[in-house]
């Protein structure tokens, strides 16, 4: 289950990647690309975490045979 | 070994939600969903395999399946509310936890309802 570890690595990556690029872009001046790449960020890992909660509930319907 | 794995895990993820949360606290929810999901499916194998030992001992027991399965599904429709809802309230939207709350509630009425139906009918044949 290595693999489970990585997505919150990654996710942790892309919030801190996210928050660094703010701060350059502030003291650049271009506060409005800063909040691009806010977004940019919360796409990426939503997509990630939908992924990942379509898993979940997918294993849970088998299981508890939901549905 | 797998406790072990879980605990790393969870502080792992947790360590981190602490350190996203300063600058953006809508990812640090979502690293804490994702954590919670992963958590889950580690165990989730378990338990199914835990409900496959009680289905063949109601099997065995002669229990009806329906009672089993709505049983299941009580169970499961419990936990997915529950996960949502804690989901709501770590992020503040207690008025949503609890909506979701009340309805997986109602959803659980519903099918518990068949079998209380099926109960007071045994009552009755009981009564003379």
């Amino acid at each position: 289950m290595g693999s489970s570890i990585d997505l919150i690595f990654k996710i942790a990556g892309v919030g801190i990647l996210v928050a660094v690029l703010n701060s350059i872009l502030k003291t650049a001046g271009k506060e409005e690309q800063g909040h691009i790449v806010t977004l940019a960020g919360l796409v990426i890992v939503f997509m990630w975490v939908i992924e990942l909660l379509a898993k979940l509930f997918d294993q849970v319907k088998t299981v508890f045979r939901l549905f | 070994m797998d406790v072990i794995q879980i605990v790393v895990i969870g502080l792992i993820a947790t360590v981190l939600i602490v350190v996203v949360k300063t600058q953006r606290p809508e990812l640090a929810l979502l690293l804490s969903v994702a954590a919670g999901i992963i958590l889950f499916l580690l165990v989730l194998g378990k338990i199914g395999s835990i409900i496959d030992i009680v289905r063949d001992l109601a099997d065995r027991a002669g229990i009806g399946s329906i009672y089993l399965g709505t049983i299941l599904k009580i169970i499961g429709i419990a936990y997915i509310a529950e996960f949502g809802a804690q989901i709501c309230r770590d992020a503040g939207e207690g008025a949503v936890a609890t909506k979701i709350e009340f309805a997986s509630k109602i959803l659980i009425m519903v099918l518990a309802v068949p079998i209380v139906v099926a109960v007071l009918d045994a009552l009755l044949k009981l009564v003379p």
